[in-house]
């Protein structure tokens, strides 16, 4: 299984904000069932999208900053940064189909 | 293409046990599973009614239990979306995220998933305080107001554990009674922070980023109201994910499969198992009951098959 790269309310920044590379920020927390739901997803994304993009982990129990200031009030929220700034949203536990169909046109 | 005698379409409890008991049955068996197997389970924070486990256990560590003991028999799951189910000759065929899958018998239990009000602002906020899954996301209504529809197991169950966070939970009901287990609506009527609003129906949801309010109705009286609120959790109830037959199937007129005693559909080599089955009661105890009869029932199928 693939270990995602952790983001922190102190890393966001330079990890996200600033990256060159797309990156899809899972925002989750280990109280919530449907967030397992979605790893074995990112996992597949995170290999098929492999150069075009980032896959990461922000567990918003650690990290109350960046949850709020991008009003995160539901998990798993599921966020496309590109060039600092949030390109789709998926909201909830949903197939892999609804990823390409959001991601696709993006990347 | 891939062939198999049998293939599972979900991995809810029902699924699970069904692949628990084919497995152990050495059938040549496949679970194909949109997300990770779990299914509604996996939103119920606490199980309590479920025989063996005398302290309560989460949803998500029942269900893990489950699929592991499946797969320690040889279960085999992929993590595949099935969109269709469509004859071809004698066998049945999947067509999955692109991909056909081949079977002599298929186990539908693909379950249920949450009914939406249908009301303004629902799909418009949801995400920003309206929300389908108090213990995914009740932590972030910590000393807020929060409200509750419905008035059954779920909604009532979710609305005391919603406490934990919230300063007041407000229930939400359109008549004038629960449906919930009795030990249930006892412990929200003895819970101070839990106050039921009886006769009444939610009509719009306000809020321009973020929920701010609720209007609602007295369906007795007429009186409309606005409750200030920053998060509302819907319960109202389940519609059955059985839209996927290239076929006619027998179904009850809200959709749910109708079967036999033993799982057997109006088709021939299709069963279903669990919460999108035709019934009264949906539990996780009546899922996985289901699920190994239904097993049991193909393996019986099957040998028939090939005499």
């Amino acid at each position: 299984m693939a270990e995602f790269p952790q983001i922190t309310d102190t890393t966001f920044e330079k990890e996200v904000l600033q990256s060159e590379l797309p990156v899809l920020v899972d925002f989750w927390a280990p109280w919530c069932g449907p967030c397992k739901m979605v790893t074995p997803i990112l996992e597949e994304l995170a290999g098929e999208y492999g150069g075009r993009l980032k896959v990461a982990k922000l567990n918003v129990d650690d990290n109350p900053g960046t949850a709020a200031k991008y009003g995160i009030f539901s998990i798993p929220s599921i966020l496309l940064f590109k060039e600092g700034q949030v390109a789709t949203q998926i909201v909830g536990a949903v197939p892999k189909k609804h990823f390409v169909e959001k991601l696709d046109p993006l990347l | 293409m891939e062939k198999h005698d049998v293939i599972i379409v979900g991995g809810g409890p029902a699924g699970l046990t069904a692949g628990l008991y084919a497995a152990r049955s050495r059938m040549d068996i496949l679970l194909l599973e949109k997300l990770t197997p779990g299914g509604q389970v996996l939103t119920t924070a606490m199980v309590e009614n479920y025989p063996g486990f005398e302290e309560a256990i989460s949803g998500s560590d029942l269900v893990a239990k489950m699929e592991k003991q499946a797969r320690g028999f040889g279960l085999q799951v992929e993590i595949k979306s099935v969109e269709k189910i469509a004859q071809e000759g004698s066998l049945k065929k999947m067509i999955a995220d692109g991909e056909e899958y081949l079977s002599k018998a298929v186990i539908v239990a693909t379950g249920v998933e949450p009914k939406l009000l249908g009301i303004p602002g629902e799909k418009e906020l949801r995400g920003k305080g309206v929300s389908y899954c108090a213990t995914c996301d009740g932590p972030f209504f910590r000393d807020k107001e929060v409200v509750v529809i419905g008035g059954g197991d779920s909604a009532v169950e979710e609305a005391i554990y919603l406490t934990r966070f919230a300063k007041r939970v407000r229930l939400i009901h359109r008549r004038d009674q629960l449906r919930a287990a009795k030990i249930v609506q006892e412990r929200a009527f003895s819970n101070e922070k839990v106050e039921v609003v009886w006769d009444t129906v939610a009509t719009r949801i306000n809020g321009e980023q973020f929920v701010q309010s609720v209007d609602v109705k007295n369906v007795k009286t007429g009186r409309e109201d606005n409750v200030e609120t920053s998060g509302i959790f819907l319960y109202v109830g389940v519609k059955p994910n059985s839209d996927l037959f290239d076929f006619k199937i027998d179904a009850d007129q809200r959709g749910f499969l109708r079967t036999d005693e033993n799982m057997r559909t109006s088709v021939e080599g299709i069963y279903a198992v669990g919460d999108v089955r035709s019934k009264q009661l949906r539990q996780i105890v009546t899922a996985t009951g289901e699920g190994a009869t239904a097993a049991f029932a193909v393996q019986k199928y099957l040998e028939d098959l090939t005499p």
